[in-house]
């Protein structure tokens, strides 16, 4: 199987999707992420980045979350051109 | 009598259901093992008294914010003979790990499944028997909101709470050190019972984001809503005011006067001048107060928060804080000790000490109480906004400046995640519920703080009794050349320096005090009042009410939240000290330019 290039979450464009390879972060972060539907293999979409260095909003299947791009640095994801 | 606890994830109407559940019998109480409030309530369930918790909205009952601690401690310490996990159907896909992790506890469980007509709108559909079977819980599809499914799920309640026995506490705490499987069973009971399509479809949320979170558009709109919204509020509030305190004379003219006609004078003045005055003069602003909180839960319930959190973020970076802070500020406006309690959900202890440092100077409806009055009294009708407008800027530029200059002491690097939840309006009876609420809450200060404070402002400023009322030789007098030295720099006279002692109690009695240090109320009472001030001493004097000092209840909740005295004192002194520096600043340099 060829493994694809992961690139961390904060570079995608937005309406771009990716699928989520790994969470590098600590385990209270991770367990929040968790819960708010962050699991490897999820469908990730990017919706809009906010001016001025803000934050970003993603979707997770039905859930629209934001989340600062120093986080977002934390997540890899595998860019997919089609939602999965 | 048996207990039922409440629990479920953020935004998912948990409170909604606990509101239709038990009316509005809700009380805040202590409970062991915890060191904040609970909203419970005593209810008739299936034949007997039923008392109903209402736990804090978590994502995870094994995670680390307060929040999440308060409900693990709660479950590690009281017995519980049903649980009624409430989730948001639409989000079931994540939210069911929750139902899992309390299902893994062993105890007594039913899931509601509730905005099922959202979920109905996204397509999603639950089998419920299979889930029920999958979950070996009852499990009822309801909504809150709407109150489709409530009766249904108050029957399954009723006959549930009637066999069900507490869990040994002994066996939940055993068993919350162990968390695991709970992912694979999650997959597994989706996976057999729940379909999601992939992709959400082009709805009204995903259309008004794209405007409201516009590049470039998002923040102007933003404020002009919020501007648009405070207009509002005083255009249908101003002739309820009015009315209320024509009705209010009346009763006092024709009635009250008649009646207590035959008391000696010094009781009739304290009941009518002291404590009739004083309350009426701050019970004429309760329909102004009732608007403000209703529009506030319009924007609060509507989803629009967490976007004014995404577009507020960038800016609130550059001072340390983050959206939340922002959210908390504005909610701030309403009440700053709902806004101070709402800092839980954050973990990183310095980032709520910073933020419950810039909360208490928003502009909250206390406040505006006596702005609204002075500024009625002092500025000409078509300078009145503009006077309102220039003092929230100063409540926003005061948090900004402490932000900057606190954030290297409290400095922190919190993840900040949030979820942006779909657009939402609330039903009348929310709205109807949640003014109520306000009205119920403003009738406890008036019995509390409010009459206390007028009837010792009356005795200050008539005794001694041979003293003329409110003059020099009164113990209020007394005070106010005491205070002078202080004050006088600032354009603050003595009748004022008495009002804002009080204040410090409650920031309503500034104007009940004001009615009776100086025995009138109402038109009377303004233009009294223009006779002795100027516009300047007037805007120095709200400057310093604006910033000097967070009320009593504000600093017993500082002092609760962070448990610790010298901040407490510090969130006390630094506001004193900024109030008097700006308002010194402001009323010294209007005076050197010749105002």
């Amino acid at each position: 199987m060829i493994s694809m290039a992961t690139v961390s979450l904060s570079t995608l464009k937005p309406g771009e999707f990716a699928v989520i390879a790994a969470l590098h972060t600590d385990e209270a972060l991770y367990h929040r992420l968790a819960a708010m539907g962050f699991r490897i293999g999820k469908n990730i979409e990017l919706v809009r980045r906010a001016k001025f260095a803000g934050p970003l909003h993603v979707r997770i299947g039905t859930t629209d979350i934001m989340l600062r791009r120093i986080d977002a640095q934390r997540i890899d994801v595998t860019p997919s051109n089609i939602p999965q | 009598m048996k207990r039922i606890a409440l629990l479920g994830m953020p935004n998912t109407g948990k409170s909604t259901f606990f509101n239709r559940l038990t009316g509005a019998s809700a009380r805040v109480g202590n409970w062991p093992g915890i060191t904040v409030e609970l909203m419970s309530a005593k209810v008739l369930l299936g034949g007997a008294m039923v008392e109903i918790i209402d736990l804090p909205g978590v994502y995870d009952i094994h995670g680390f914010s307060d929040d999440e601690l308060v409900v693990r401690h709660f479950l590690e310490n009281n017995l519980v003979d049903q649980v009624l996990i409430v989730l948001n159907t639409t989000q079931i896909d994540r939210q069911l790990s929750l139902a899992l992790q309390i299902k893994q506890l062993g105890l007594p469980s039913m899931l509601l499944l509730n905005m099922s007509d959202e979920a109905k709108k996204f397509g999603v559909t639950v089998d419920i028997d299979k889930m029920s079977q999958a979950m070996a819980m009852p499990v009822v599809l309801l909504s809150a909101k709407y109150g489709s499914g409530y009766e249904h799920a108050y029957q399954a309640i009723s006959s549930a709470i009637q066999s069900s026995r507490p869990t040994d506490i002994q066996e939940i705490r055993d068993k919350l050190k162990l968390v695991n499987q709970i992912e694979a069973k999650m997959e597994s009971v989706l996976k057999h019972a729940v379909q999601v399509p992939t992709q959400l479809t082009d709805n009204l949320t995903t259309r008004l984001d794209s405007l409201l979170l516009h590049p470039w558009l998002g923040l102007p709109l933003f404020f002009g809503v919020m501007y648009l919204l405070f207009q509002a509020i005083f255009i249908l509030g101003k002739p309820l005011q009015d009315g209320v305190a024509w009705a209010l004379g009346l009763f006092r003219g024709e009635i009250l006067e008649h009646l207590l006609l035959n008391l000696p004078a010094p009781v009739q003045g304290l009941l009518l001048d002291g404590i009739y005055n004083g309350v009426g003069t701050v019970a004429a602003f309760v329909p102004i107060i009732v608007l403000f909180f209703l529009f506030m839960a319009l924007v609060e319930d509507s989803g629009y928060l967490s976007r004014a959190a995404f577009l507020m973020d960038a800016l609130m970076a550059k001072m340390g804080l983050d959206g939340r802070s922002f959210v908390m500020m504005l909610m701030g406006f309403g009440c700053n000790v709902p806004a101070l309690m709402g800092t839980r959900v954050m973990r990183s202890r310095s980032l709520r000490l910073l933020t419950m440092l810039v909360i208490p100077f928003s502009l909250c409806s206390a406040r505006l109480q006596v702005f609204v009055f002075i500024t009625a009294a002092l500025f000409a009708p078509r300078n009145a906004a503009l006077v309102l407008f220039s003092l929230y800027l100063f409540s926003f530029a005061a948090a900004l400046v402490t932000a900057l200059l606190f954030k290297k002491h409290y400095s922190n690097s919190e993840p900040f995640i949030l979820e942006l939840p779909p657009y939402r309006l609330p039903t009348w009876r929310q709205i109807v519920l949640r003014g109520w609420h306000e009205v119920r809450h403003f009738l406890s200060r008036a019995s509390k703080f409010i009459i206390a404070g007028v009837v010792l402002v009356w005795i200050l400023t008539h005794f001694p009794l041979n003293a003329t009322p409110a003059g020099v030789d009164t113990w209020a007098g007394m005070i106010g050349e005491f205070l002078s030295p202080i004050l006088d720099p600032l354009g603050i006279n003595q009748q004022l320096a008495i009002a804002l002692l009080f204040g410090f109690v409650a920031k309503e009695i500034v104007i009940g005090s004001l009615a009776v240090i100086y025995g009138l109320e109402g038109t009377a009472l303004m233009s009294t009042m223009a006779q002795q001030l100027d516009w300047v001493q007037a805007y120095s004097f709200m400057l310093f009410t604006l910033i000097y000092t967070p009320c009593l209840s504000t600093l017993a909740t500082l002092r609760n939240e962070s448990r610790s005295y010298a901040y407490t004192a510090l969130a006390l002194a630094w506001p004193l000290g900024l109030a008097w520096l700006l308002s010194f600043a402001f009323y010294q340099s209007a005076r050197f330019l010749g105002y």
